[in-house]
C-alpha cells in the first residue's frame, strides 16, 4: 500500500503529470493555489494557469468562456465556493450550455476540520448533481483521484470533482483488476450479507468495518462508488439482489448525495433496505478532522453499526 | 455600408423584434430596442462572421450578456443571414428553438448562452483570453444592460479584463435607464459610470447609442486602444422606434396587444419607408 496522500495532493500532482500529455487543458483557481494544489502547476505551466482572484462566479464564466473556445478548463476553488457560492453560474454558464470545464471543489465535507462550518461544505454532491448533464466524481484515494484526472481529459461535458484535505490511505491500488472509468463503480471487496455502497474518503471506513464485521460472520461488500452521476445502477442492481440490504457511507449531508441518490434507483427497481449515513442535516464544528469526523459519526465504527441494523431489517 | 443603411437594417431588426414578442405573448421588446443599433453595427459593419460557418473559429465573437434582449438579436442575426426571418416570428413557441433567451446549442450565430444577468461578460472575457493565449486576432464584444451592471459579477470581470490587458474585448452598456422597478437611478445609483469603469481599469467611451457615426467610431478607438479593455457607454433610448414603448418603463418586459401592435408596425414602417426615401 502506498503512502497515505489528499486526493487534492494526488489531484494537484496529476495535472502537473498529464500538462504535456494533454497540451489543450487550463487551470484556474481563486486565490486557493496552495490549499486546492494548483500551485504546483502554476509554477511549472504559468502560460497555462491563471488566477482569478476571490471571484468565483467570475471565474465560472470565464472558464465557460474559454471552453467555447475549444479549451478544457479545471476551475478550482473550495466546494463551498465552486458549488455554492457560484452554483449558478456553474449551472447556467457551464452545465446549461455543456461546456467541457470541470468544477473541482477541493476541501469537500468535514475533515475542513478547524476552519468550521462556513468552510464545510457537506451539501456540494447534492447540488451539483441536480443539474442536467452533469458528471459527479468524488475519488477515494490518490490512485483513483490519478485516473479520474486523466478520464475526465477524455471526457465531454461538464464534469464536478471533488477533493478531500486529509491525507489518506491508497486503497484501490492493491485491488485486482482496479481501473477507474466514469460511471462505474468499483467492488472493491465482495460480500453476501449487506453491501456498504461508499464514496470519497469513507470507502477506507467501509472497508474497515468490513473487516470489523467478518470476525462477526458478517460478509460485507463494499462498492467504491467514485462517480455519483451518472449512476452505476447496474453494480447497484446485483448488490440489491444478492446481498438484500444496502449502507451507503458518505462525508455529506444524508439530504440529496449519495445516499439519496442509491435510494431513488434502489426504490423503484428492486426495494431493499438502505440505510444512509453521512452528516445528519446538521452544520459541522471546528476542531481536528479526526475529532469532528468521530462527533460526526463518520466512522468505520458506525458504518459497521448501520451494517448490522441493515442486516437485521432483512428478517 | 453607409450610416442610411444601417439605420435601415436596424429598423427592419426593429420590426422583426417587435413581431416576435407580440407573436410569442412574451418577451422584453423595450432594452431590445435600445440596443438594437449597437447590435446591428457590430454584424453588419464591424464583425467578421461567417453565416456559412457559424463556428468558424477565427471568427469576432458576440456575447449579449443582458440576455433577455434576444428578440432584437435574433432580428439582427436573421437579417445577417444565420437563418431565416421567418424562424423569429417563432421566439418563445413550444417547439421552436428561439429560446426566451439567447441558446448557443441551438441558435445559428449565438456565440455564448445567456440570460442570467452579470455571466455573458464573464464568458467574453473568457473568450478574449483564449484569444490572446491562442495569438489570434479575433475580437470579442460583449453587450450589457445599465441594470445588469448592479450585478457584482460584472465587477469581478472587470477586474479580470484589465489584469489581463484584453484589448481584444470591447464591451458596450446600453445606457436606457431604466429597469424593471424604475428607473436606474432609483432602483440602485450606478452613476458616475465612466468614472467606475476607468477606475476599473478600462478605457472608457461615452457616445450616442443611436448614432451610427458614433458608434463606429468608438469601435475604431477601441480597436486602437492597445493595453486595456474598452467599455462603450451608449447613452439610449428604452424602446427606440415605437412611440408609446419609447422611455416607458412600462415596456421593459411586457408584450403589445393587437391594437399596440399595429401601431408598432405603423411607427416602424414610417421609419423604414422614410429611409428607403419612398
Amino acid at each position: 500500500m502506498a503512502d497515505k496522500i489528499a486526493t487534492r495532493e494526488a489531484y494537484g500532482k496529476a495535472l502537473v503529470a498529464l500538462a504535456e500529455k494533454y497540451p489543450n487543458f487550463l487551470v484556474l483557481d481563486a486565490d486557493l493555489a496552495e490549499a486546492t494544489k494548483t500551485v504546483g502547476f502554476s509554477k511549472a505551466y504559468p502560460d497555462r494557469f491563471f488566477d482569478m482572484g476571490i471571484a468565483e462566479a467570475n471565474m465560472m464564466g470565464v472558464s465557460a468562456g474559454l471552453a467555447t473556445c475549444g479549451k478544457k478548463v479545471f476551475a478550482n476553488s473550495f466546494a463551498m465556493f465552486a458549488a455554492g457560492r457560484a452554483f449558478e453560474q456553474v449551472r447556467n454558464s457551464i452545465a446549461y450550455p455543456k461546456l467541457n470545464v470541470t468544477v473541482v471543489g477541493s476541501h469537500g465535507g468535514l475533515s475542513v476540520g478547524e476552519d468550521g462550518a462556513t468552510h464545510q461544505c457537506c451539501e456540494d454532491i447534492a447540488l451539483m448533481r441536480t443539474l442536467p448533464g452533469m458528471t459527479v466524481i468524488v475519488p477515494c484515494d490518490g490512485n483513483e483521484m490519478t485516473q479520474a484526472v486523466e478520464a475526465i481529459l477524455n471526457h465531454d461535458g461538464p464534469v464536478y470533482l471533488r477533493l478531500g484535505r486529509l491525507a489518506i490511505d491508497v486503497v484501490t491500488d492493491s485491488v485486482d483488476g482496479y481501473k477507474f472509468e466514469i460511471g462505474k463503480g468499483a467492488q472493491l471487496r465482495d460480500g453476501s450479507d449487506v453491501t456498504v455502497v461508499a464514496t470519497g474518503m469513507m470507502v477506507q471506513m467501509a472497508i474497515e468495518a468490513a473487516e470489523k464485521l467478518a470476525k462477526e460472520n458478517i460478509s460485507v461488500r463494499v462498492i467504491d462508488m467514485h462517480t455519483i452521476k451518472p449512476l452505476d445502477t447496474e453494480i447497484l442492481l446485483k448488490a440489491a439482489k444478492e446481498t438484500g440490504a444496502i449502507v451507503t457511507t458518505e462525508e455529506h449531508t444524508v439530504v440529496g448525495g449519495l445516499g439519496a441518490a442509491v435510494c431513488e434507483y434502489i426504490s423503484g427497481a428492486c426495494p431493499v433496505p438502505v440505510i444512509r449515513h453521512g452528516v445528519n442535516d446538521e452544520f459541522g464544528r471546528s476542531g481536528k478532522a479526526q475529532l469532528v469526523l468521530e462527533k460526526y459519526g463518520l466512522t468505520a465504527d458506525a458504518i459497521a453499526e448501520n451494517c448490522r441494523k441493515a442486516v437485521a431489517m432483512k428478517k | 455600408m453607409t450610416t442610411k443603411e444601417l439605420a435601415l437594417i436596424a429598423a427592419k431588426a426593429r420590426k422583426l423584434c417587435v413581431e416576435a414578442v407580440f407573436n410569442a405573448a412574451s418577451g422584453h421588446p423595450g432594452g431590445a430596442l435600445s440596443s438594437a443599433d449597437i447590435m446591428t453595427t457590430l454584424y453588419f459593419e464591424r464583425m467578421r462572421v461567417d453565416t456559412e460557418n457559424p463556428r468558424w473559429e477565427d471568427r469576432d465573437r458576440f456575447v449579449l450578456s443582458k440576455g433577455h434582449s434576444s428578440p432584437g438579436l435574433y432580428g439582427v442575426l436573421a437579417l445577417r443571414g444565420f437563418f431565416p426571418e421567418e424562424d423569429v416570428k417563432t421566439f418563445r413557441k413550444i417547439d421552436s428553438d428561439m429560446s426566451g433567451h439567447a441558446e448557443m446549442r441551438k441558435i445559428r450565430g449565438i456565440d455564448m448562452s445567456t440570460g442570467s444577468l452579470g455571466q455573458g461578460i464573464s464568458a467574453a472575457v473568457g473568450m478574449a483570453m483564449a484569444g490572446k493565449l491562442d495569438k489570434k486576432d479575433y475580437r470579442v464584444y460583449a453587450l450589457l444592460g445599465d441594470g445588469e451592471i448592479e450585478e457584482g459579477q460584472v465587477w469581478e470581470a472587470m477586474m479580470a479584463g484589465a489584469k489581463y490587458k484584453l484589448d481584444n474585448l470591447c464591451a458596450f452598456v446600453d445606457v436606457n435607464g431604466l429597469q424593471i422597478d424604475g428607473p436606474t437611478s432609483v432602483v440602485m445609483p450606478s452613476e458616475p459610470l465612466d468614472m467606475k469603469f476607468e477606475a476599473f481599469g478600462w478605457n472608457v467611451i461615452k457616445i450616442d447609442g443611436h448614432n451610427f457615426d458614433e458608434i463606429i467610431s468608438a469601435l475604431d478607438a477601441a480597436e486602437n486602444c492597445k493595453g486595456k479593455p474598452t467599455m462603450i457607454l451608449a447613452k439610449t433610448t428604452k424602446g427606440k422606434g415605437v412611440s408609446f414603448m419609447e422611455n416607458s418603463v412600462a415596456w421593459h418586459g411586457k408584450a403589445p396587444n393587437a391594437e399596440e401592435y399595429e401601431i408598432a408596425v405603423k411607427d416602424l414602417d414610417k421609419i423604414i419607408s422614410e429611409l428607403e426615401g419612398k
